[in-house]
């Protein structure tokens, strides 16, 4: 860099402060500015005065800011120019190594650690971190926007529900069948879009998901429609977590001759959640070292460059869709059981778009990314509660500022090269 | 001389555009045959339909004995012809190694240690660049890289689609330099280049194609004397 001395433009900053103070009137003028009252409004200009006066303010101080030198720097330190998946050496040990156990060893911990509340917190942390990870090998790896994912989730969740009210099966019977009932609504939903991208193909799999939720809500014989259905808990060896369990079942206090804790279905729960989390984390890993996966991302990265060298683009199309589904399924089982009780409401576009924030936040095709930022946007609101009328304002900002500083998300992708086989003389 | 691939009568519409005339050609095994044309005469369009996109609307495409023409991509592409696209196509965040083993797809990766061991002796340039991003890499880089990934499937024809695009003329030199010595090997080789000059000075044979028309056709050193090609595609000189 030169050593020219910074001259700052204040005219500049002075205009962008305008520019920004605008917008913001924009923005806030109609939702702080206007109170609704009863059926009146009530204009409140000397809050949107403050808002206003605050957003320039700070727009000219960051303008100011980053024409100094510092400044320029900062910015130039956060551009990251650099896009695209992040390749490792092959052969390079990962940091995590260590981690990774005593991550597992803590996780395992939990349950008897925290409080209840804390758990059934957990709880749904995992279930979205799984909702991530289904999701993350549909748009993350495979390169597949779909808008619809919670539709796969509906689908678990229902399966538990329905297959308990009409067939009699409980939860460890509905787990492999709700996974295998999504993967075919996968394929179901594949097929058709398998010629579509980008857009089209956002619009199609948006529709798909308010296909599912429209049905579960109208078709009021078999779901019972918006009164929603009762989920069955799983049981332990048999034995059930109620209090008192059912004809010729044991209750698990009982049986172990302990109190009776609602605390103990929660952290059975968490328990079983907890491994079917590590067993889709490891079969994620192998399967993005396997050919399926790198054909994944090659279909991701040039569809055109797949045709020309014979990839069977249906399969790895139709894979992808049905080991994400298969995996938002599972998920859906385990908040059915988890409530108690489902009913369409909760599968709302809503939750696409939460679960498609945790895939992008989280940095697309990343794993452990999409683990904490599963964490970040389902337990940090939960425990933040006072701040609930702030919930989405915080979640706006945040998307805004990871998008600005860290495009590609929290943690970029990362691969190992392919290792040095033997007989690779260097 | 056995014919390894033939065009008979083929012809391609995209909607209402011809693009493809009732084209024949042939390619006999081991030969170098090359196609070429000016801008939108058709020669991507006839590589591309051996691989069914687009598909031919008549005629057939003869591949040792069989009609290919209404097979999937994956079918052709599992029997012996691999392509180097146009315009490299070559996986941007993938590393030099992964790409080259997305060429063992078709055949499955029995062969890859062995198949990417005679890519590195080819091309010894992928061997330093191993593990870089390809998308980092030169252009003469990555044409290099396109066709050492299409003959990771161990193909039997080998279909080139102007690897001369873009590069330098020393850098064309050296990638015509190394067709040479895969042709040598015993490769059969369908080059479509813009590049008549090169083109044909490697070619035993060559096609000239002119509006999905195939116009004139003889051996290489004809075509290259022959006063109409001079003039439209070699600078008349
Ligand atoms: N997907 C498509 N849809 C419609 N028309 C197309 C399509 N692809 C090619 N064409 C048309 O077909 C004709 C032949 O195109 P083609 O790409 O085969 O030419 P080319 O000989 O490879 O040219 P170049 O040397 O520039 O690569 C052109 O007129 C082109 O506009
Ligand atoms: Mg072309």
């Amino acid at each position: 860099m030169s050593q020219a001395v910074v001259s700052i433009n204040y005219k500049k900053s002075v205009i962008d402060a305008v520019i920004a103070g605008l917008l913001a009137l924009i923005v806030f003028g109609p939702i702080v500015g206007i109170v609704l009252d009863g059926y009146d409004f009530n204009a409140e200009p000397e809050r949107l005065m403050w808002i206003v006066l605050t957003v320039m303010a700070g727009r000219l101080a960051a303008s100011v800011f980053f024409q100094t030198s510092k400044g320029a720097a900062f910015l130039y330190k956060h551009s990251s120019k650099d896009e695209g998946v992040h390749v490792l050496l092959p052969g390079h040990k990962s940091k995590l190594r260590w981690i990774i156990p005593l991550t597992i060893v803590i996780a395992l911990l939990v349950p008897f650690i925290a409080s209840k509340y804390i758990l059934t917190v957990v709880i749904l942390g995992l279930i979205y971190v799984l909702l991530g990870l289904g999701l993350n090998i549909v748009v993350g790896l495979a390169g597949l926007l779909d808008l619809g994912f919670v539709g796969f989730y509906a689908i678990g969740a229902y399966g538990l529900a329905l297959g308990y009210e009409h067939l009699g099966l409980g939860f460890w019977s509905m787990l492999p069948i709700a996974a295998i009932i999504a993967a075919i609504f996968g394929a179901i939903l594949g097929f058709p879009v398998l010629r579509m991208h980008g857009d089209y193909l956002a619009i199609v799999t948006l529709g798909f998901g308010e296909i599912i939720r429209l049905v579960l809500t109208n078709w009021t014989e078999l779901t019972q429609g918006p009164n929603g259905m009762n989920a069955p808990l799983p049981t332990f060896f048999g034995m059930e977590f109620k209090r008192r369990a059912s004809e010729g079942h044991v209750p698990f206090h009982e049986f172990f001759g302990i109190p009776y804790s609602s605390a103990y279905k929660y952290i059975f729960i968490y328990l079983v959640l907890l491994l079917v989390v590590l067993g889709v984390l490891y079969v994620k890993k192998r399967l993005t070292k396997m050919p399926i996966g790198r054909a994944w991302e090659a279909l991701r990265e040039d569809e055109i460059a797949c045709r020309s060298l014979g990839l069977n683009h249906v399969l790895v199309k139709l894979s992808a869709f049905m080991i994400g589904a298969s995996t938002g399924g599972l998920a859906g089982v385990f908040f059915a059981t988890y409530q108690g009780f489902v009913n369409p409401s909760s599968f709302t576009f809503f939750e696409s778009a939460l679960i498609l924030a945790i895939v992008v936040l989280g940095g697309m095709g990343s794993t452990l990314g999409v683990v904490i930022a599963a964490f970040v946007l389902t337990v940090a609101p939960e425990l933040l509660r006072e701040f609930a009328d702030y919930r989405v304002l915080a979640f706006g900002m945040l998307m805004v500022l990871m998008m600005i500083w860290k495009p590609r998300g929290l943690v970029r992708m990362t691969r190992t090269g392919v290792e040095q086989r033997e007989g690779n003389v260097k | 001389m056995s014919s390894l691939m033939e065009f008979k009568e083929v012809d391609v519409h995209y909607g209402p555009i011809q693009a493809l005339k009732k084209v024949s050609l042939s390619v006999n095994e081991g030969e170098i045959v090359t196609l070429i044309g000016a801008n939108g005469a058709g020669k991507s369009t006839l590589l591309m339909s051996i691989f069914g996109q687009p598909r031919i609307s008549s005629g057939e495409i003869i591949y040792r004995g069989e009609d290919i023409s209404k097979k999937s991509s994956h079918y052709v592409a599992s029997h012996g012809l691999a392509q180097s696209p146009e315009g490299r196509r070559i996986f941007p965040g993938m590393t030099v190694e992964e790409n080259l083993l997305m060429g063992t797809i078709p055949i499955g990766m029995d062969h890859a240690e062995e198949d990417m061991r005679k890519m590195f002796d080819l091309f010894p340039r992928l061997e330093e660049r191993r593990n870089q991003r390809a998308s980092t890499m030169s252009g003469g880089e990555q044409q290099m890289l396109a066709i050492a990934r299409a003959l990771m499937s161990r193909p039997k024809l080998l279909l080139l689609d102007e690897p001369s695009l873009g590069l330098a003329p020393i850098i064309v030199k050296q990638i015509f330099e190394i067709l040479k010595d895969v042709a040598s090997t015993g490769m059969t080789i369908f080059l479509v280049e813009q590049n008549a000059n090169h083109a044909l000075k490697l070619a035993d044979r060559g096609y000239v194609m002119v509006n999905g028309e195939i116009r004139m056709s003889g051996t290489g050193d004809e075509l290259l004397v022959n006063p109409e090609v001079r003039e439209a595609y070699l600078g008349g000189h």
